[in-house]
């Protein structure tokens, strides 16, 4: 099991290798299509990227007295060509579900980031290891508003590593 | 003639929506139960122990199973000796609306393909409706998530492409969907009929039992080697590879044009949320 805080220093990700377990801690932003496409056009980033965690979810509203709702990941191929930039703006660590393109996994490894891959569907599991949250951009959209969330053991596989290395199997 | 009130209705349908989306069925969590036991270890295993952990904490009532609370699908068969003084979809919408708002379950509707601005209660919801015979209202309800629903496929095959035409578009339709649909998964297929037909009986397969078999002996053959060569892909659980890629193959038919053989594939999510009410 190896722990890592987020956000990363790059030195901290050549150390993970593809099938590794992760729990994560520290600040995660969630961001998903849209978010994406808006912060891509902001004339100046209004989000602190350098060693930056982004985490593809769009939660379900919070019940009374709660943080959040069922968290887990979406789908992360749609977000392959939105997220080249804001790795090259710094953003480290992206969590998600699913494969992605080759030619996202050359940009990932061309700026030394990992995809992690949470466990999809598992939406109230990942909840409890959310412990706080706050709203930070794009409150119209709604559930996929940018928030930062502050995780503790946030359970995650290494999906592909810095060097190349890959834990999808058959299929695409 | 037998009358059901509106409220009815709306009470039960609301409440299914809430028990689903906390709540898997029995069949559904001993076969994830089975499935991590089956599974020889390693991250694939440790996914399966964590879906299974996923559905006792949201049986709790507290959080979703997942943040896709889905599109509502109903299949509802209407009585034709019952009387209904409303609108059947009317009521399911207020249904919806009050599950998703008061449950605080996700709202992932949106009103236009392009415009995409959220109708904000998850309504509408997606209606089938049939007239049968008798005084009952038998409603079929699931809610279904998008990254399962956007790795289904309709084709229509030559009729001499046959069975092994059949297993083909089914098989490779799963492989291309890889990890994407949140494997594992169940698959449901519609075999004849026509476009539409097809899908809807794909649809509707999703509703059987796991354990249920088809009463057709070619068909329930049909359904035991669909799931032998899509294990045998071994895209295994969220696609890190392992043998349990596919829980159940439902394969409905229905008769169609001599020149055609359309098949549809409905890709479930291990998130299997559905549940049958007579009233």
């Amino acid at each position: 099991m190896i722990r890592l805080s987020v956000p990363v220093q790059t030195a901290n990700l050549e150390q993970l290798k593809a099938g590794d377990k992760v729990l994560v801690s520290g600040t995660l932003y969630s961001a998903r299509d849209q978010a994406h496409s808006r912060l891509l056009k902001e004339k100046e980033m209004p989000l602190e990227l350098q060693g930056a965690a982004i985490y593809y979810v769009g939660p379900t509203p919070a019940k009374e007295g709660r943080i959040i709702g069922a968290s887990g990941p979406t789908s992360s191929y749609r977000m392959d060509e939105l997220a080249v930039p804001l790795m090259e703006s710094g953003v480290k660590v992206m969590i998600g579900k699913g494969d992605r393109s080759e030619s996202f996994r050359e940009a990932m490894v061309r700026n030394k980031a990992v995809y992690l891959l949470a466990t999809g569907g598992a939406g109230a599991l990942l909840a409890s290891r959310i412990k706080a949250r706050r709203l930070l951009l794009y409150e119209d959209l709604g559930p996929e508003a940018v928030y930062e969330m502050r995780v503790e053991d946030f359970p995650c596989f290494v999906a592909y590593d810095i060097h190349g290395g890959s834990i999808f199997k058959g299929g695409k | 003639m037998r009358t059901i009130t509106k409220e009815t209705v709306k009470k039960q349908v609301a409440d299914i929506l809430l028990d689903i989306n906390h709540r898997l069925g029995p069949s559904m969590i001993s076969a994830l139960e089975r499935a991590r036991d089956e599974e020889a270890g390693g991250v694939a295993k440790a996914i399966l122990e964590d879906l299974v952990e996923n559905q006792s904490i949201a049986a709790e009532g507290v959080f979703p199973l997942c943040q896709d609370t889905g599109t509502v699908v109903v299949f509802a068969n209407v009585g034709n000796r019952l009387h209904l003084p409303f609108s059947l979809e009317e009521a399911i919408d207020e249904a919806v609306r009050k599950a998703y708002l008061e449950g605080h379950l996700r709202q992932s509707m949106v009103s236009h393909p392009f415009k995409r601005a959220n109708t904000l209660d998850n309504t509408p919801a997606i209606l089938h409706t049939r007239i049968v015979d008798g005084d009952k209202l038998h409603l079929k309800i699931a809610v279904k998530g998008a990254g399962s629903e956007n790795m289904s496929r309709v084709g229509i095959l030559k009729p001499t492409d046959g069975q092994d035409g059949v297993v083909k578009f089914i098989v490779d339709t799963v492989n291309e969907a890889g990890g994407r649909p949140c494997p594992p998964i169940i698959v449901g297929v519609g075999l004849g009929g026509n476009l539409e037909k097809s899908a809807l009986l794909a649809k509707e397969a999703l509703f059987r039992d796991l354990d249920d078999e088809s009463p057709d002996e070619d068909i329930a053959r049909l359904e035991h080697r669909l799931m032998d060569e899509i294990n045998a892909l071994e895209i295994g659980p969220m696609g890190v590879g392992g043998k349990k890629t596919c829980l159940a193959v439902k394969v409905n038919t229905f008769p169609m044009h001599m020149a055609s053989l359309p098949v549809a594939v409905n890709i479930q999510c291990h998130a299997a949320r559905h549940k049958e009410v007579i009233l």
